[in-house]
């Protein structure tokens, strides 16, 4: 693949700015783009009432910069529809007059897609926040993209139905956003991932013509299946204005383990017994190393779980309906994991309290280690035998001068690799430490440098070491075919 | 010295409850239930007391219908040492309880009784008190902090405005607050082993207690919903509003 890609002169370009560039480096403002004046402003406060046109440097701060503190823009004018048609209007304004926008949902995202590289306009979808049905026979539920991830499990929950998808950051994330990214989280292992979930989208492309593919149906097998287009493209071919998911029925029954183990090798002895024993029941398996438990006990009101430290710790998760089946095959699977030595210490629970609180321990390292300081986060699909390798590897690398932590979904083969530099900025001495190495490394084992987080504007310039230069071709060619002006979150995953 | 933990089992407490549709009480069918967070702690506390080897026994008891024994198993799964299981499928108020435990006293014959203050479901915070009038025997309530010296426990409280200490002779009864401890998880070992684990079981009729109620039920109600808000364009209609509605 790499001789590919050196003998395209094109990519031969990137590659070396992979180099010169780091990811706090910002491409040029690209001079084609208009720069916004009061007419602009004008014809906003016409399409939209004036609450919903932010131009207040104050009101427009927080949505210039993501939560991290990691990527920061400079636009001066933040939108806020509420229907499909603002959009629409809002958009074939913006594509004759050129003026770039970058769509934002609940600005969770960790690779900078969804606020603005320079003086992008700030379409916020925050205020198309409805829920607009409900098929209890079915299951499928449409919204529109802005309802945030939390109040949809609200309003699905009383009704005895779940959604498919579960971040850390479900009470601000929105559906949309998450539908941009095609986020994954922690219920893909049972669900499987929005490409499957998601059955209709209804998109406005960059001249304002409206795609309407809500279809609410299970199966449509009628020409390409254009929604798909949409998930994962983080932006980049058109705003998301609704959607339809189809939603599981509520599990009544969930138990939680929580285990520790000596070595990497038993952590995926004991996930290939899951999977066999609990089977259908079996509904996360995450992973998190020591250094990430002592990061949430540094800043969380939480227990170390056990008083023996041990370098892994497993999160085991079952939902079912039935709680005797369940209990039966959870203890036949305990009994297999303890009588061979697999685990050192563990624990179940069953009662609300203390499911939280082992929950709490994976989901709030992400948050944890974002208030130590810098946070260099590598979101990466590796095979399981070199899963934990690259922490190890990174961990020596550094030799104590950062902390190398991994945990993540290891059911789906995910590992969030971060390197946090407690009270430090983010030096470019550190991201050359570890860039391009870890995506080399990722590379070379047929590995993808993006799990679930997706491209943003971290890494379009790394797209190469996971998709082939006739794979990256093609996603040109669509993005020229549905955006030709590139007013849709430009400087964003495609590389130049 | 043994030490007697009465546990509950109760709805879970992030359950949102729903009245039953005849407003007889609330829904219990189908409904996670969980251990009296409060009697959790007491449980943890007693376990703790056994660790710095002031106390030698720890027996569990819940009263209720049979899956109370599986608040009994965790209880054991923490710590305790045996479970008495008092079955009954009646609604059983604070007096009734306090008979059972004054009956169940006779027969362990423990220096200590530590339960929670107060149970999620009823919040009656009564059978502490009452046991302690039936038995005539020395309490503290609310406790924070517990120390055992000799035959004496002193037993810390938060009060209005600072912390008391009190001190009373054995055999006494302690109700635990929420920050008395934090209790811990049990070991997957100890809970597998608490599944074989052989209880006690009992039942009002054999100990001679009458359960029966004083108090009946006259109809339970959900509080009233909330209102939505209004918006106000300025603020001489908020203090417009306040005086309105008489809250100024």
């Amino acid at each position: 693949m790499l001789t590919n890609i050196i003998k395209n002169n094109n990519l031969k370009k990137c590659f070396r700015q992979v180099k010169n560039y780091s990811t706090i480096i910002k491409p040029e403002r690209d001079s084609k783009y208009a720069t916004i004046n009061n007419q602009d402003i004008n014809y906003f406060q016409n399409i939209l009432d004036k609450h919903s046109v932010l131009t207040d440097p104050s009101d427009v701060e927080g949505f210039n910069q993501d939560w991290m503190k990691k990527y920061k823009g400079t636009s001066s004018l933040v939108l806020k529809p509420k229907t499909t048609e603002q959009v629409s209007e809002i958009l074939k304004y913006c594509n004759n007059r050129k003026i770039a926008v970058v769509p934002q949902g609940g600005n969770t995202g960790l690779v900078g897609g969804s606020v603005p590289v320079h003086d992008e306009i700030i379409l916020s979808l925050a205020n198309m926040n409805k829920i607009e049905g409900f098929d209890p026979i079915t299951g499928v539920v449409t919204c529109q993209s802005g309802t945030v991830l939390e109040n949809i499990e609200s309003y699905l929950s009383p009704l005895g139905y779940t959604v498919p998808i579960d971040l850390g950051a479900k009470g601000s994330c929105q559906i949309g956003g998450n539908v941009s990214t095609n986020a994954g989280g922690i219920r893909l292992l049972r669900y499987g991932g929005l490409h499957g979930n998601i059955l209709g989208i209804e998109a406005v492309l960059a001249d304002g013509s409206i795609i309407d593919c809500l279809s609410t149906l299970r199966k449509d097998n009628t020409g390409y299946d254009l929604k798909q287009l949409f998930i994962g493209s983080e932006g980049t071919l058109g705003v998301i204005t609704k959607v339809s998911m189809i939603t599981p029925p509520k599990p009544t029954s969930v138990n939680v383990g929580l285990f520790t183990c000596d070595s990497f090798d038993k952590v995926k002895t004991i996930l290939t017994r899951a999977k066999s024993q609990l089977g259908d029941i079996l509904s996360a398996f995450e992973f998190m190393d020591r250094p990430c438990i002592d990061v949430v006990l540094a800043h969380q009101q939480v227990q170390d779980p056990f008083d023996n430290k041990q370098p892994f710790y497993i999160l085991i998760e079952t939902s079912g309906f039935n709680e005797t089946h369940d209990s039966e095959k959870l203890n036949d699977f305990l009994e297999s994991i303890m009588n061979d030595d697999l685990i050192v210490d563990g624990s179940l629970a069953t009662d609300t309290k203390n499911i939280s609180a082992f929950w709490k321990l994976r989901e709030s390292i992400t948050e944890s280690l974002g208030k130590e300081g810098a946070v260099y986060k590598y979101d990466l699909s590796l095979p399981m035998d070199q899963f934990y390798s690259i922490v190890e590897i990174m961990r020596n690398k550094f030799e104590g001068k950062a902390n190398v932590v991994g945990f993540g979904h290891v059911g789906d083969g995910n590992l969030h690799l971060n390197i946090s530099t407690p009270k430090k900025p983010y030096q470019k001495e550190i991201f050359d430490m570890i860039e391009p190495f870890v995506y080399e490394y990722t590379s070379s084992h047929r590995g993808s440098i993006s799990a679930e987080h997706g491209i943003g504007s971290m890494k379009p310039n790394h797209l190469h070491y996971s998709k082939s230069s006739n794979s990256i071709h093609l996603m040109k060619s669509i993005k020229n075919t549905m955006d030709p002006n590139n007013i849709l979150n430009p400087y964003k995953v495609l590389p130049n | 010295m043994k030490i007697l933990v009465p546990i509950k089992r109760v709805v879970d407490y992030a359950v949102k409850i729903r009245v039953k549709s005849d407003k007889s009480g609330v829904e219990t069918a189908n409904v996670k239930m969980s251990m009296n967070p409060f009697d959790e702690i007491a449980v943890e506390e007693a376990i703790r007391l056994k660790e710095k080897g002031i106390a030698k026994e720890i027996a569990a008891v819940s009263m209720g219908p049979k899956q109370s024994q599986e608040t009994i198993r965790t209880a054991i799964a923490m710590g305790a040492d045996t479970g008495i299981h008092v079955e009954t499928d009646k609604e059983l108020q604070p007096l009734a309880v306090a008979k059972l435990l004054q009956k169940l006293v006779e027969t362990e014959k423990p220096q200590l009784i530590i339960l929670g203050k107060q149970a999620i479901d009823d919040d009656c915070n009564q059978t502490a008190q009452m046991l302690a009038g039936l038995l005539n025997w020395p309490q503290a309530t609310f406790a924070s902090k517990v120390d055992i010296k000799d035959d004496k426990v002193h037993v810390t409280r938060e009060i209005d405005g600072g912390l008391e200490t009190l001190s009373m002779k054995l055999p006494a009864i302690v109700s635990c607050d929420l920050r008395l401890n934090e209790p811990r998880y049990a070991k997957l070992q100890n809970i597998m082993k608490s599944k074989k684990a052989q209880l006690n079981v009992l039942t009002p009729e054999k100990l001679g207690v009458d359960t029966t109620s004083h108090l009946s039920t006259v109809s339970v109600e959900e509080p009233p919903k909330r209102k939505g808000g209004v918006k106000v364009e300025n603020i001489d209609q908020v203090v417009e509003g306040l005086k309105k509605n008489a809250l100024i």
